[in-house]
């Protein structure tokens, strides 16, 4: 007995070793970006190997700081993010209560209308060309139209609806006199609250992270979100900044902007993560009851 | 005849009062079904013009009719063979290596005896999941770069010379496999390890009085258990296989790497947005969406037959 225990704390020991170094490679990335956009420029160049900020200094957030595009895309991005996701769960947890009352004349066939666009989806071009003609095409509704609605989310807010608000309640309402209008006001909604915050995160983390619909529908620079600002830094290498940066030499200053810019773009994300991943992975939970 | 007559009037008044309430749930429905109209059904409508010339100018409608022309002229190009064989690999080569990770990272992540533990590890794993494409690819850039990327002082460091990787052809499928592999496998063994969670714990109770060790739970009790979800999950995979994610691609290839990166959709793109052949695009793109289609029912009923699951 007691070498089975010697062998389990043994294999204990040996997969808790494992699964750190994969943590590490997990976060590495990021606490390599993060010391380097507190390291000089200079010195990383010189030699990029490092895990702590080498010659501590803040010179790369001073250049960010008076970059204008950055905060341009910053502001767009969180407007995007906040109205759209508004527009996202108005748009979802109407319809999703909706599909879930029996008396609902032809539910069977709306849920097939809507289930039918998960598997024929008309793809770039004819998208592009309904954008382009509604005249909405380098306009802020170009983000935020297109993908009012996710099929997956009104399911899922759906089947957490069915799952969790017992019919009861809709007959007493009814009894008590309270309209479908009351009843979903102030019966559901305050009932769904854990389901909103679920499809708010996915939605939201949607509108943060998106790119490609701002890259083909705008072309005006002041509209243009955090990510496509990104782009231009991190994939096309187009960084502005001045010659007469703090740091001497531009391609040196171009560099840190973009370790800096990383670590501005990710770390609301990594703030907010731990308080709410429970919530995604309950996303998660309900989707796959109800594939 | 008075019973008739309340008879009638109770079920006008009940069919009355369920009309009233279907107007209040349509009026609830109504953003949502014009949202799937407007903006899934128009553009479905407007496919239309892979069959013709379209002239911006004249509208869908009136641009004349040619047939299979731009699907003729998209099979006998040069790179038809290329695009689909591109598409195929990089997603036949995610789901070859990166499918079974997950599954494995859940298997062991049962075997952790600290809850604590296991969870920190879990949210860890999970965060990669959450960061943009533009991030992810900005990383790869960053960290592969030849001059000043963590990577390539690296294998300078170790021998001398460095390696421009993302100018080379035949780095791209790893890179772009190996990042899906790090961005994901946290993220999508969530579901086997809940499945592995619901296995009756009976059973390994039982497995213990007759001496099993810990791999002959794992191989014949917890595998076993959560076969459904591989099964299914699998089949969706590979009815999703000639549809690869296409941001990363956009974001990372060059035409250094087109010969082994340029997939369908980016050159339904650069046809499509960049050149403006509107309807040579929309041709294109409609092969690739009903080769998808095809593959997801093929592999649904597979799926079906195999394990009872299915998406419909």
């Amino acid at each position: 007995m007691a070498s089975i225990n010697k062998r389990n704390d043994f294999f204990q020991i040996i997969i808790k070793i494992i699964f750190i170094l994969l943590a590490v490679m997990f976060l590495f990335p990021f606490v390599y970006v993060f010391s380097a956009s507190f390291s000089s420029p200079v010195a990383v160049a010189a030699n990029p190997i490092l895990i702590f900020p080498k010659e501590f200094t803040l010179a790369i957030y001073k250049i960010i700081f008076k970059y204008s595009s950055i905060w341009t895309g910053y502001v767009n991005s969180i407007f995007y993010t906040l109205v759209g996701t508004l527009i996202n769960i108005t748009f979802t947890i109407t319809a999703a209560y909706a599909l879930t009352r029996p008396e609902l004349i032809g539910r069977r066939a709306i849920i097939f209308f809507i289930v039918l666009t998960m598997f024929i989806n008309a793809g770039m071009i004819p998208n592009y060309l309904l954008v382009r003609d509604l005249g909405i095409l380098n306009t802020r509704w170009a983000l935020l139209l297109p993908v009012a609605v996710s099929q997956w989310n009104l399911f899922i807010t759906r089947s957490y609806l069915e799952i969790n608000i017992p019919n009861d309640l809709h007959d007493a309402a009814e009894v008590d006199g309270a309209g479908e209008f009351r009843y979903f006001f102030s019966v559901v909604l305050p009932l769904s609250t854990s389901i909103i915050a679920v499809i708010g995160l996915f939605y939201g983390s949607g509108h943060w992270n998106s790119f490609f619909n701002a890259l083909i529908y705008l072309k005006d620079r002041n509209l243009y979100p955090l990510q496509l600002v990104l782009r231009e830094i991190l994939i096309q290498n187009r960084v502005q900044v001045e010659t007469s940066s703090d740091l001497g030499d531009t391609s040196l200053a171009k560099l840190g902007v973009k370790y800096g810019v990383i670590v501005l773009s990710v770390a609301p994300l990594l703030i907010i993560f731990p308080f709410v991943q429970k919530y995604f992975v309950r996303g998660v939970m309900i989707g796959s009851l109800k594939g | 005849m008075a019973y008739e007559m309340r008879k009638k009037s109770l079920m006008n008044s009940s069919s009355r009062r369920i009309i009233k309430k279907n107007i209040a749930l349509y009026l609830l429905l109504m953003p949502t079904i014009l949202y799937f109209l407007i903006f899934r059904y128009v553009p479905i409508y407007g496919l239309q013009i892979a069959f013709k010339e379209y002239n911006p100018f004249i509208g869908y409608k009136d641009s004349p009719w040619v047939g299979f022309k731009h699907f003729q002229s998209f099979f006998n190009s040069i790179y038809f063979f290329r695009l689909v064989r591109n598409t195929f690999l990089l997603s036949f080569y995610s789901i070859l290596f990166g499918f079974p990770i997950p599954i494995i990272f859940a298997l062991f992540l049962n075997e952790l005896k600290s809850e604590k533990f296991r969870s920190v590890i879990q949210s860890i794993s999970y965060v990669p999941h959450f960061i943009s494409t533009v991030i992810i690819c900005g990383l790869i850039v960053n960290f592969l770069s030849p001059s000043t990327g963590f990577v390539n002082a690296v294998i300078k460091a170790l021998t001398g010379n460095t390696i421009d990787f993302l100018r080379k052809p035949e780095w791209f499928r790893t890179i772009y496999v190996g990042s899906g592999i790090w961005q994901q496998m946290g993220w999508n063994s969530i579901i086997y390890y809940a499945s592995i969670r619901a296995i009756d714990p009976f059973l390994y109770e039982a497995a213990d009085i007759d001496g099993a060790n810990r791999w002959q739970k794992m191989i014949r009790i917890s595998l076993p258990s959560i076969l459904p979800t591989i099964i299914t999950l699998l089949l969706l995979n590979l009815g999703n296989i000639m549809n690869v994610g296409f941001e990363k691609v956009f974001l990372l290839y060059t035409p250094n790497t087109y010969q082994t990166a340029d997939i369908i959709s980016t050159y339904v793109y650069r046809s499509g947005l960049v050149d403006q052949q509107y309807s040579f695009a929309t041709a294109v793109g409609l092969f690739n969406s009903i080769i998808n289609l095809l593959l997801l029912v093929i592999f649904n009923s597979v799926s079906k037959k195999a394990s009872g699951e299915s998406l419909w």
